[in-house]
């Protein structure tokens, strides 16, 4: 019998694959600044992978940016990142797990709210945040891959999502 | 949001009242602008220091006439000389 509990997620009514993924504008962050900027600004440069992640130094976003970072998706598309961290929180992150991704912020968990991918966060309360989810958009802003964590904590299939992002960039 | 990033970059520090000082005075102009925002801390500041030569905000970078100038009086005077009077067309394009 295991000692530890892994939580169910409600149901969500996320975006899914073959949906027009929502746009926004939100901060982005580099490792030297952040301006505001749109997904679309993003995908008419060409496919973009849109990672929900935990707030920054909660360990299942380092261990997220960690793996993500160890297999260099970012060879062969956009990979940005999304949470209810700061910009200084980005900044921070950015350059303690030494990674080239940018990661927008976004505080009032709106964007999550927009692909239905809230959490609220037992114990932290008037707390939500994104639920873990991968979305990869196309140059028209078309999902063609979507994945949603049902459980807490979860973490994305990597090795699905580098196919899927190695399928779409060639 | 407009396809083509505007001519003027500002780069500045949140809440800082020189950057505010720029800010005002680029909206009094009706200049459309983009807002790059650094950290407090100098040696964080690496951008603003290669495109602009030294580190401190605010600093703008205007494409439309190759200028690029940091300390807030510098630039309100560049920004009024050049935009106060109608002199360059604020809405006529980077050409």
């Amino acid at each position: 019998m295991v000692d530890f509990e892994v939580v169910d997620l409600p149901a969500t009514d996320h975006v899914a694959e073959g949906d027009e993924a929502p746009d926004f504008t939100r901060p982005l962050v580099n490792d030297e600044f952040w301006a505001d900027a749109s997904l679309s600004e993003l995908t008419a440069e060409g496919p973009v992978c849109l990672v929900f992640h935990s707030m920054d130094g909660s360990f299942p976003a380092t261990y997220i940016w960690n793996e993500l970072r160890d297999r260099n998706v970012d060879e062969h598309c956009t990979v940005v990142g999304v949470s209810i961290s700061t910009p200084y929180a980005h900044k921070r992150l950015i350059e303690e797990r030494d990674m080239e991704f940018d990661l927008f912020s976004d505080p009032a968990n709106g964007v999550a709210e927009a692909y239905g991918v809230t959490h609220d966060l037992d114990g932290m309360t008037g707390v939500s945040e994104a639920r873990p989810a991968t979305f990869l958009v196309d140059a028209d802003r078309t999902v063609q891959y979507a994945w949603v964590a049902e459980e807490w904590p979860d973490f994305p299939p990597y090795d699905d999502l580098e196919r899927e992002i190695r399928a779409l960039a060639d | 949001m407009p396809d083509e990033e505007p001519p003027i970059t500002l780069y500045r520090l949140q809440a800082c009242p020189y950057c505010e000082r720029v800010v005002r005075t680029l909206q009094d102009l009706d200049l459309e602008y983009t807002s790059r925002f650094v950290e407090p801390m100098h040696s964080e500041r690496d951008v603003v220091k290669r495109v602009a030569g030294s580190r401190p905000v605010p600093a703008i970078v205007d494409e439309r006439t190759g200028v690029t100038m940091s300390e807030s009086a510098n630039v309100v005077d560049y920004l009024e000389s050049t935009y106060g009077d109608g002199l360059v067309d604020a809405t006529g394009g980077a050409d």
